[in-house]
């Protein structure tokens, strides 16, 4: 049995300014529920414009999109923050921590968002993530005084936190050395390997791109490949 | 969301930005600080000065103004019924000052559930004769155990006692200042003259001051069977009746009323004290303003304050976005960053607000004209404290509105895409 975790239905994207640019068009494709998808494509084709219509933050766009089998058309922003808590999880390429807080409590922030467990379990549920990526030790550290890879580690531990559907990246490597994105790489094959984690990620990064299961091409805005 | 998260995240915003914040909450304690030592002050000074006059002044004051009878044979006149009449050089004619009747008229106020008590009055011109010079000044007939009770009269007896004048005959009580300018002592003999021309000797038992120089310098007391004696009138003469009710603010339509129905004149505390109110509203109305001004500085850091929160802090918000919180989530928080700071500076503003009114209340503040009052008046009233910390809760939040909505409305797009 087939389970669609995510579904784009002819979906198309303007920008207005200064004129009017057809950013995406016709964008049509599903993700099944444990698959590792990457979109790659050239420097200003849409890839990211692409992402944060999928994950619900960008509402100004026609055509479908269903997470879960449920329209996100004509949500309203209330609603589709609820989504977003409890069923997608997001890395981008800058960390995007919360400095106020410690990297224990960054991750634990969503989870206490959605409310679901006590607090007690959540923290140690953020605990497990955290050691799950090797980065255990780091969890009572202000979180702006560790080191790139070891941010980026503590937002896929933050994403991972509310056990989402899918996790949704925009260049999590971007920003990061070999050796950091290949362990970043290697989670990410942990989590579909291990935990069936369903994966969108955005990546200019070929050999990354060519590890995962699928790849969605992109160019102008339209689909040439997947 | 919860609102323990909602606490922490507000809280730890707020502690990242801890030296502006109490910058801020320092300016809501300034603010109400002065509310709370001002009120209090003003306030205090107002019932000193309502004391010094409401408290002695009857709310509803019967007697007979000399004035020409309003019935006039013209008008009466069957022929010029319906026309305007102009009368000349009218004078008021032999009115008799004495209120007719006033057996009933005490009576039927004994009755009446309005009236907390009443005293007769007989209120006689006369001149102190001291040495070649004739004073003029009025005696009063009273009834000190009354005057007492509802006009607090001993408290204003200085010196002698206010029995005194009950058990000894012929006696009265001077102004203390007509005392001072006659050279008069206690138990000195003060000859008076009535407008009749009858002299008299009345034995002085004690000193009045009221605070108010012209008072204390025309006024004299006596009791209204002596006063009656002097003037040669029956017992039942009496030319005042002074009625206080229990409640002031009635006065002017029972006053009104009386007047009707007793045929006397009727005279109430408002008409005859109004500057006394005008003077207690301009007291409320600058400290209000004083706070108000205080206040709105205060909202004004409050509002910057979360402004340049709220542009450092767009990262976060963008990420808070990301992850799940709703833009209202986003705005409560940035509601509670600026209450919180209302709050904390507000109740700190209290204490300090009662510690400067404790301060006010001990500054010595001794005047002749106010002999029981050794200190500043200060009125430690609750109400101001419960609208204090409404105010500064108040300021705050409609100063923490703006940005908080500008807040919530953040596109995390646009932020995450701007990296
Ligand atoms: N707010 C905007 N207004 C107008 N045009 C925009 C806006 N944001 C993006 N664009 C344009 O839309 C196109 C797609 O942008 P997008 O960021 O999706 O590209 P991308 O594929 O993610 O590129 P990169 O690989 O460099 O991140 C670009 O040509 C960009 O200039
Ligand atoms: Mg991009």
């Amino acid at each position: 049995m087939r389970n669609t975790i995510l579904e784009a239905r002819n979906i198309s994207k303007y920008f207005y300014d200064p004129v009017r640019i057809k950013v995406l068009q016709d964008i049509t494709f599903t993700i099944e529920k444990g698959e590792f998808v990457s979109v790659i494509g050239k420097s200003g084709c849409g890839k990211s414009t692409l992402l944060y219509i999928l994950s619900t933050m960008d509402t100004d766009f026609e055509g479908e999109l269903l997470i879960d089998n449920v329209s996100m058309v004509k949500k309203k922003e209330e609603e589709l923050a609820a989504v977003r808590n409890e069923k997608i999880g997001f890395v981008f390429q800058f960390h995007y921590l919360l400095h106020e807080f410690t990297v224990l409590q960054n991750v634990m922030l969503p989870a206490l968002k959605l409310n679901k467990y006590p607090e007690k379990e959540i923290e140690k549920r953020a605990l497990e993530k955290l050691q799950m990526l090797g980065i255990g030790q780091l969890a009572n550290k202000e979180s702006y005084k560790i080191s790139g890879g070891e941010k980026q580690r503590v937002a896929i531990a933050r994403a991972l936190i509310n056990d989402p559907h899918i996790i949704m990246c925009d260049e999590p490597t971007g920003n990061l050395d070999k050796k950091n994105s290949t362990t970043v790489l290697d989670i990410f094959m942990r989590l579909t390997k291990e935990f069936n984690q369903t994966l969108l990620v955005v990546t200019h990064d070929n050999s990354f791109a060519a590890a995962t299961d699928r790849i969605i091409e992109i160019e102008d805005g339209r689909i040439i490949r997947q | 969301m919860n609102f323990k998260l909602l606490l922490s995240i507000a809280n730890s915003l707020l502690i990242a930005r801890l030296r502006q914040s109490m910058v801020a909450a320092v300016g809501v304690t300034f603010g109400i600080a002065m509310f709370i030592a001002m009120q209090s002050f003003m306030t205090g000074l107002n019932k000193l000065l309502d004391g010094l006059v409401i408290n002695r002044t009857p709310h509803v004051r019967l007697y007979n103004e000399i004035k020409p009878n309003p019935r006039q044979p013209v008008n009466e006149y069957e022929s010029y019924k319906g026309s305007y009449n102009f009368i000349r050089s009218l004078k008021p004619s032999n009115v008799r000052l004495a209120i007719y009747n006033n057996g009933n008229i005490m009576q039927a106020l004994k009755m009446d559930k309005r009236v907390l008590g009443f005293t007769p009055r007989i209120t006689a011109q006369v001149f102190f004769n001291n040495g070649v010079i004739d004073i003029n000044g009025v005696i009063n007939g009273i009834d000190a155990g009354r005057e007492s009770r509802l006009f607090h009269f001993t408290d204003y007896v200085v010196a002698g006692k206010v029995e005194d004048m009950k058990n000894i005959s012929n006696s009265i009580i001077l102004g203390k200042a007509l005392a001072e300018t006659m050279l008069i002592n206690i138990g000195d003999v003060v000859q008076i003259t009535t407008v009749d021309g009858e002299r008299y000797p009345l034995k002085v038992v004690g000193f009045f001051q009221s605070g108010i120089r012209d008072i204390d310098m025309i006024q004299s007391y006596t009791t209204i069977a002596t006063t009656q004696k002097i003037l040669g009138k029956p017992g039942n003469y009496i030319t005042d009746i002074e009625i206080k009710l229990k409640d002031l603010n009635k006065a002017p339509a029972i006053a009104k009323e009386f007047a009707k129905s007793y045929h006397t004149d009727a005279e109430d505390i408002q008409t005859a004290n109004a500057q006394y109110e005008t003077g207690s509203n301009v007291r409320l109305v600058i400290s209000y303003s004083v706070a108000f001004t205080l206040l709105l500085v205060a909202g004004f850091g409050i509002y910057n304050i979360l402004n340049m929160m709220i542009y450092e802090k767009m990262d976060s918000i963008a990420i808070l976005k990301a992850t799940g919180f709703s833009g209202n989530d986003v705005k409560r928080i940035f509601l509670t960053i600026s209450l919180s700071i209302g709050f904390v500076g507000g109740m700190l503003g209290l204490l300090f607000g009662f510690l400067l009114s404790m301060g006010i209340n001990h500054i010595p503040f001794e005047t002749a004209a106010l002999p029981t009052v050794k200190t500043y008046p200060v009125n430690y009233n609750p109400a101001f404290y419960i609208i204090g910390i409404l105010f500064s809760l108040l300021t705050t939040y409609l100063a923490g509105l703006l940005p908080a909505r500008k807040a919530g409305r953040v596109d995390p797009v646009i932020i995450i895409r701007g990296k």
